[in-house]
């Protein structure tokens, strides 16, 4: 008896959040994979569109190589992050923390909208660098993947310090310290003792960023201007421009099924349950 | 002592205005166990991160045969270490671990390899060479640790509270094991620890700490029966403190009063006729009669008993309370509370405490 209302209880305090989840996502998802196999005609009609169109394939290539050099450069400006505040900052680690989590307050649309501001044809970096007689024409430093990289970068890397710091802070310098009393340099102690210590905080940073960064809009449509075309604002266009419901949701099931496989591919290296849930 | 191995001159290190080590000057003898013994607190820690390089000395210098080595590096050193807690690197295997220092110092493989296991074997773990150390258990990680400072053929093993994480039955066994293994390999072992029977047990020499000074040094036994102050009577094994006045000398023996308790002391340092002084008396060294067979009378007031030998409280009027240990294979009275019986010693048993 006992053992039976503990299991109510349990579902109890588990069901307004499910209620919210099924009803607001996972039907509505199921949705967007009828239209997929229905609009316009029942079938795989869309799909084999999707599979044809090489516009498609760029898009999705395009996504990919964002998604994992966004990943790279918030993992190399990350890791220095996170070593210096876990090792050195001292009484300056909450400031520090403060720092690298302020952003989160800040909208995703305004700080891609500041990025706008410094990197635009007559923006802060253009009209310097001009004042200063460096350049005779504005840099081209938006509308393209370089501007998309630079602002994806900064959105994401709390993503990245964020697991790596808490896997930092968690590794006790007696290794260090250790390594250095048996003869290593500073350098050998880093690379051989300290460093295989945080790659499992290096991975979950990594596959945070990687699998938020395939399908990010907002970044990618302000600073790429139309041209920089990621997989997340081709299906708007699609559903947007040309009503086009059918591709856009057969899009959708394909940008959830390859984040779905990255994951898949991902767990068969890190554990996926200490990578993203315990953050070791 | 021949040429020292190690040497400290007018160590200091302060924190803020506190003085970690406050005018240290030690002599490690080649092959000594030397144990840096103290409270938390006491500096002794702070001593050994001095001389492993881990931290630099505001003041004073540390030589290591001869050539001063206060500003190198920990890595230029060459000093093994065992850490509080082992350290052992968890993304190696035991055997990586043990090869860490030798790897660092790039020998070749194959003389890194007949080492690593050489040292496994020394310390019993070649059975578990491809192990990680979360699976070993605290004495076996004990063990490599001991492994991996050693395999370099360390001049100097620096050793910080390396049994204090085990529990009390292994930590006596491995006393025994690192007594052994030092008197095998000759190696200079700097031993730090707050445990007074690890430091008993196991070293050639004592050096006691408190509030960053030197107290007293020298060998366990010395230390033990001839402490220089209170603080060395108290911390190394338990002592019962009496004032005292000196009333009268002849020779080396003096005459004492205690508020009407009478007994005599033998002093090897003179003292003036006069002087009120402190003096230490070792539980064990007090003897316990029936009424009448002691000198003086006094009453049991609580007894615990620790196997093979029991505590006994015992107050006298003007002395107060005492604390009393015999053993309990012992034929005759038989302590309990509010027992009066009576207590005595020799005149050797108490030594003459100098001022803090």
């Amino acid at each position: 008896m006992g053992r039976l209302n503990e299991k109510v209880s349990y579902w109890m305090l588990v069901a307004p959040a499910l209620t919210i989840m099924i009803v607001f996502y996972i039907l509505p998802v199921l949705g967007i994979w009828e239209i997929a196999f229905t609009e316009p005609t029942t079938g795989v009609d869309n799909f084999v569109k999707m599979a044809e169109s090489s516009a498609v394939k760029t898009s999705f290539v395009l996504t990919f190589r964002v998604a994992a050099i966004t990943t790279l450069g918030c993992l190399l400006l990350g890791y220095i992050v996170a070593y210096s505040i876990s090792n050195f900052a001292n009484k300056f680690t909450p400031l520090m923390l403060a720092l690298v989590i302020l952003p989160f307050w800040v909208s995703v649309l305004i700080r891609s909208f500041s990025w706008i501001v410094l990197l635009g044809r007559s923006g802060l970096v253009n009209d310097t660098l001009r004042d200063t007689g460096i350049i005779d024409s504005p840099l081209r430093l938006m509308h393209n993947e370089f501007g998309v990289l630079i602002a994806m970068i900064h959105v994401m890397l709390p993503f990245a310090i964020l697991p790596m710091m808490t896997n930092m802070r968690g590794i006790s310098d007696a290794y260090v310290k250790a390594a250095r009393g048996l003869g290593a340099s500073e350098w050998t102690a880093f690379w051989n003792v300290y460093f295989p210590q945080t790659i499992p905080g290096v991975m979950s940073g990594a596959l945070l960023v990687f699998v938020l960064s395939l399908g990010f809009y907002v970044t990618p449509a302000l600073l790429g201007g139309g041209r920089v075309l990621m997989i997340s604002e081709y299906i708007t266009y699609q559903i947007q421009e040309f009503l086009n419901w059918g591709l856009g949701s057969a899009l959708s099931v394909g940008l959830l099924v390859a984040t779905a496989l990255v994951l898949l591919i991902a767990s068969r290296f890190i554990n996926l349950r200490s990578a993203l849930l315990e953050r070791k | 002592m021949s040429t020292p191995i190690l040497s400290i001159r007018q160590g200091i290190k302060r924190y803020g205005s506190v003085h970690a080590l406050d005018d240290v000057t030690l002599d490690v003898a080649d092959g000594e166990f030397l144990t840096l013994l103290g409270p938390s607190g006491s500096g002794k820690t702070t001593l050994l991160s001095a001389i492993a390089g881990f931290i630099r000395l505001d003041e004073g210098s540390i030589s290591l045969r001869s050539k001063d080595i206060t500003k190198q590096p920990p890595e230029a050193r060459d000093f093994g270490m065992v850490f509080q807690g082992y350290a052992l690197f968890p993304t190696m295997t035991v055997a990586e671990n043990v090869a860490f220092p030798l790897k660092v110092r790039k020998r070749p493989a194959k003389e890194i390899a007949d080492r690593v296991a050489e040292c496994l074997d020394l310390v019993q773990m070649g059975a578990f060479a491809d192990r990680l150390p979360i699976q070993l258990s605290g004495g076996q990680q004990q063990r490599v640790a001991l492994a991996r400072a050693l395999s370099f053929h360390p001049q100097v093993l620096l050793l910080d509270e390396p049994l204090s994480a085990l529990d009390k039955k292994l930590r006596a066994d491995l006393q025994w094991e690192l007594k052994a293994l030092h008197d095998r390999l000759g190696v200079t072992f700097i031993y730090v620890t707050h445990d007074q029977e690890e430091a008993l047990s196991m070293s050639d020499r004592i050096v006691i700490l408190k509030d960053g000074k030197i107290q007293q040094e020298g060998a366990p036994g010395d230390l033990y029966n001839k402490p220089r102050n209170a603080f060395v009577a108290d911390f190394l094994g338990k002592s019962n403190f009496i004032d005292v006045t000196v009333t009268g000398r002849e020779g080396d023996v003096l005459s004492c009063a205690a508020d009407g308790a009478k007994f005599e002391v033998e002093a090897e340092t003179p003292v003036e006729v006069g002087t009120k002084t402190k003096v230490a008396l070792r539980p064990e060294r007090l003897r316990l009669g029936a009424p009448g067979e002691e000198f003086l009378s006094a009453k049991v007031k609580q007894v615990s008993y620790l196997g093979e030998r029991c505590q006994v409280i015992v107050t006298h009027d003007s002395l107060g309370e005492l604390l009393l240990s015999c053993a309990t294979w012992k034929t005759g009275i038989t302590p309990k509370p509010d027992l009066p019986v009576s207590i005595g010693w020799d005149k050797d048993a108490c030594v003459v405490l100098a001022p803090e």
